[in-house]
């Protein structure tokens, strides 16, 4: 056990463990320090230094963030000189910032807001604005850079690094000319970035935002002429009821797809039909790659790893070009819905696919610019025409006027609205694996797979990498090869962790035969589009939502739902037939590291 | 505290008169504790400009324990007003690395190096040559230390330790949050003296003439001898060497050109003293023993003196916390108007309360020293500022 140090804070005796900071002290004893550089999910940075606080015998104030608790600290938080402190760095960073709230995309959810109201602080005092000029960068298809807004906590910053390992954002420049930019200072869209969007939900002000098409969708619904669909993921439903007074983890998806038909969407359909199918295409395409090494003795990628989330795509090819055939040929589940939506959707209820304005409601930002991948045309017209973040559609149901918590619940609109408990968990990590192995273990032997209740707790969860091993046994005949084989299987969120797992293959090390891998730490649920703030305890109570989800659903295994016995009876035929190849499955293209 | 005490004196620059690595072998042959605590006797301060007792820090830095230890001479000459770091590579560098040798015996470490300011990276090639012949005299005494000469890039704020370590490391040069402190955790994690140049040598001197003699130099509150920078309106320009304590008066009789306004004390970081407080200033009280000294005349503009400053503030502060990066550019764009008249000269008063803020919420001693320079400046020559 470590050692147990007692400090006082504003006259409280606190005891806490060595090494832990001021903060977390005061935090014990319920004493709240403002901070704005500070995030749960990140290093410390001790730049803002809106936390420091008074500490007996210093001559300058302590920032509590940075500073480990110390024996027999006396500690005031409140003193009238870190009062007037406080207020003077607010002011400080208000003259350095775009003030205009009113039309701000962040207006009433930004920290620097909530802080300078509470210090209710005078902007006449300084100089202001201190920068004019700026241009917003709305050259990416995912993620809006806006400098006017940005107070350079860094935060942006340590997460591209500490988190995702990708390191698109860096801070240049020195003094006044300090600045959160990219390589070169070249614009969004040239740079190595996953469009991840974690720098969106870690950003205290609106100095990074998706990019927004919700007027675009607005003006398609009101168009007669068109047919707007609208498909939603799985863990757009356990999070976008944080935005509309609902605690964090209720889960509100009936009144989900009431509020969308109410907005004029024409069919609101389910992302977790086309997760079904995701495995059983990405189900089969690996049963496919495990026959081939095993019986045929061929050359094949193994360990073969997930495509859904478009951040990782993009990380593998920019980061690991030369091991793209490691990927699973499966589009993501948005873009297999999109194709499908102007294809198998708009035969069955014979639509003219011009018509049709297919939206993807998605808790990411990556989504966005996937859907404007090029190769993504595959249905004749462009698949899926707009992605819209969870905040964008919870901004959406504001602008309707609709009073949300009053809704009744509805169900999906059909065809394409129908899914299993396994495309449910999709949205958290491990979930892609997880609805695999239900799958994959039934098809093998005939029986399900041997955990309580299906639920195959080793892949859940937020550890970083998990791991998790399955052995075949008495399997169906046409699965003999794999007879008392063990298969080996990995999860990893976060793109820090997918690094690891990548560079075991490229050492020949990877003990696995598949790996699921999402882009954002915590799974879709943590995604770049999901409300704001996401951290640990929050992605929790969401993973909780999903798996909740999960085990209300009636058909629990991916081959079970009654829509994708249908779609293959009646249009793809088999799973990587010559419709699913053409439809479903898609090339990854080599990028370049800088 | 007494006047007339200006006394040149000829300790740190005084010619070999013994082989300075003479003094690092008969140094090896005592107690580590005894050497220490020698300097902790001789009150040698820091001689970069915090002044932190040079004795403690060793002290500290020894009980770290530790598979490996650095030793790092801080070269990064930066403080506007500051050369004599460089007279001293030039000049007595064997001092300098015997210094780092003895810190380094005492202390428990094996790798060091000199951090220098690229703007001097002529001297590379003596200093190698010196380093060798060390090399040479290490193997001979068997001392298990070797030092590297770094090279850094420019920035003033990495003159900072901790930002100095983090440039080092390949990073962005950034000051660290403190604790912990380099000799705790410093380079690559481990714990690390840094010393600026004119400390090691001092510390060789000590070690030569020992802490008595050295502290009978001096006055009760500062002790030994000092480097001291001079240029601006004096005809004696240059590095001098001089007893510390002496009052602002005597310096500036000695070195000013007889019409002397104000004198900078400790550079930029520094204070600046009015003439009308000669009498009652002692130099290098308030720690600023960088030993920079700049003398203005009456032909100087103090607005001119303050805007350059705060100039090179705003364009050398690191930027990455609140109060410096913003902070500095406030007070310049202030100054700026209240000298155009669009704030009124009250506005003054708003820009000190301002510079104590960021006294008191800096990450790290620049943006802490700001107020020194502008308080000094804007309290004392309050008409030249709107007028």
């Amino acid at each position: 056990m470590s050692e147990i140090i007692k400090l006082n804070i504003d006259g409280n005796e606190v005891s806490i463990e060595k090494g832990k900071s001021i903060l977390d002290a005061a935090k014990k004893v319920n004493i709240r320090i403002p901070t704005l550089c500070h995030h749960e999910d990140l290093c410390v940075a001790g730049n803002c230094r809106i936390c420091v606080v008074e500490q007996e015998g210093k001559n300058t104030l302590t920032p509590s963030c940075s500073t480990p608790a110390e024996e027999g600290m006396v500690i005031n938080t409140s003193s009238p000189k870190v009062r007037m402190a406080r207020k003077d760095l607010m002011a400080l960073l208000v003259s350095e910032h775009d003030t205009q709230c009113l039309t701000c995309y962040r207006n009433t959810n930004c920290e620097l807001q909530d802080l300078s109201a509470e210090y209710n602080v005078d902007n006449s005092i300084y100089l202001s604005p201190l920068k004019e000029n700026f241009e917003i960068d709305r050259s990416s298809w995912s993620i809006e850079k806006d400098e006017s807004k940005c107070i350079r906590c860094q935060r942006c910053v340590r997460t591209c690094a500490e988190l995702q390992h990708v390191n698109a954002l860096a801070v240049t420049g020195r003094g006044k000319d300090m600045r959160i930019s990219t390589f070169m200072h070249l614009p969004m869209n040239e740079i190595v970035c996953t469009n991840c969007g974690q720098c969106i939900i870690h950003c205290p002000t609106a100095a990074l935002t998706e990019r927004r098409y919700y007027d675009e969708i607005w003006e398609a619904i009101d168009d007669p002429e068109k047919h707007v669909v609208i498909n939603t993921a799985p863990s757009v439903r356990v999070a976008l009821g944080e935005m509309l007074g609902y605690p964090v983890g209720t889960r509100v998806t009936g009144k989900m797809v009431t509020a969308l038909k109410k907005m004029g969407f024409d069919s609101v359909l389910d992302t977790d039909f086309s997760a079904d199918l995701t495995i059983m295409e990405e189900g089969t395409e690996l049963l496919t790659r495990l026959k081939e090494a095993l019986v045929d003795k061929k050359e094949v990628a193994l360990p073969m790893i997930t495509s859904c989330s478009p951040g990782w795509v993009k990380f593998i090819e920019h980061m690991y070009p030369e091991h793209l055939d490691h990927l699973s040929t499966c589009k993501s589940p948005q873009q297999m819905f999109g194709a499908l939506t102007k294809t198998y959707y708009a035969e069955k209820k014979g639509l003219d696919p011009s018509k049709i304005v297919s939206v993807a409601g998605m808790p990411c930002a990556a989504k966005k610019y996937e859907a404007n991948r090029p190769e993504m045309r595959d249905s004749g017209f462009q698949d899926v025409d707009a992605g819209l973040t969870t905040r964008e559609i919870g901004h959406m149901i504001k602008q309707s006027g609709i009073n949300f918590t009053e809704l009744e619940d509805n169900d999906f609109d059909s065809i394409m609205g129908e899914s299993s408990g396994a495309g449910v968990i999709f949205g958290a990590t491990g979930g892609v694996m997880e609805a695999a192995l239900r799958t994959a273990y039934f098809l093998i032997t005939g029986r399900p797979v041997p955990f309580e209740n299906l639920n195959i707790t080793p892949v859940r969860g937020l550890k970083g990498i998990k791991e998790a091993s399955v052995k075949f046994e008495d399997c169906l005949p046409e699965y003999s090869f794999l007879e008392g084989v063990e298969a080996k299987f990995a999860v990893a969120h976060g793109l820090i962790n997918a690094r690891q797992i990548m560079d075991q293959i490229v050492d020949g090390k990877s003990p696995y035969h598949f790996i699921e891998i999402m882009a954002c730490p915590g799974g879709c649920i943590g995604g770049g589009g999901q409300p704001i703030p996401t951290n640990d305890e929050i992605r929790k109570k969401r993973i909780e939502a999903i798996y909740a989800e999960d085990m209300g659903k009636p058909v629990r295994m991916s081959h079970e739902n009654p829509e994708i016995t249908m779609i293959y009876k009646d249009f793809l035929k088999n799973p990587l037939g010559e419709k699913s190849h053409h439809l479903l499955h898609t090339k990854y293209r080599k990028r370049k590291r800088y | 505290m007494s006047n007339n005490n200006l006394r040149k004196v000829d300790v740190i620059f005084s010619p070999y008169s013994v082989e300075p690595y003479d003094i690092l072998k008969k140094v090896k042959q005592r107690k580590k504790e005894d050497v220490i605590q020698e300097l902790i006797d001789s009150g040698l301060r820091g001689r970069g400009g915090a002044g932190f007792p040079t004795g403690l820090k060793w002290k500290f830095a020894a009980q770290q324990k530790s598979d490996q230890k650095y030793v790092i001479c801080n070269a990064d000459e930066g403080e506007p007003g500051t050369f004599k770091d460089r007279k001293l590579l030039v000049e007595v560098p064997r001092k300098v690395i015997s210094g780092m040798a003895i810190c380094a015996w005492a202390v428990g470490a094996t790798k060091g190096f000199i951090y220098l300011r690229r703007e001097y990276r002529y001297l590379i090639p003596e200093l190698e040559k010196e380093i060798k012949l060390y090399d040479k005299y290490a193997k001979d005494i068997e001392l298990d230390f070797t030092i590297e000469i770094f090279l850094g890039a420019g920035a003033y704020v990495c003159g900072e330790e901790t930002a100095l370590i983090e440039s080092m490391e390949g990073k962005r040069g950034e000051p660290r949050n403190k604790p912990p402190y380099p000799i705790q955790e410093g380079y690559l994690g481990k714990p690390t003296t840094v010393n600026n140049v004119e400390t090691l040598a001092s510390a060789t001197m000590v070690c030569r003439i020992g802490a008595d003699e050295y502290k009978s130099l001096g006055t009760d509150d500062q002790h030994g001898s000092k480097l001291f920078s001079i240029s601006g309106d004096s005809p004696k320009e240059g590095v001098h060497e001089l007893e510390l304590g002496m009052s602002v008066e005597d310096f500036a009789n000695e070195f000013g050109d007889g019409d002397t306004k104000a004198v900078q004390v400790g550079g930029v970081a520094g204070f600046c003293i009015p003439r009308k407080q000669f009498k009652s200033s002692i130099i290098g009280e308030g720690n600023t023993t960088g030993g920079s000294t700049m003398i203005f005349n009456s032909t100087r503009s103090m607005y001119n003196v303050l805007h350059n400053y705060l100039d090179f503030y705003a364009e050398e502060s690191c930027g990455q916390c609140t109060p410096c990066r913003i902070g500095t550019q406030q007070l310049l764009k202030g100054i700026e108007a209240v000298k155009a008249g669009t704030k009124p000269p009250e506005y003054l008063d708003q820009l000190s309360k301002l510079a104590e803020t960021m006294r008191l919420t800096s990450k790290c001693g620049l943006g802490q020293s700001v107020t020194n320079s502008f308080s000094s400046i804007v309290k004392n020559f309050r008409e030249e500022m709107i007028f």
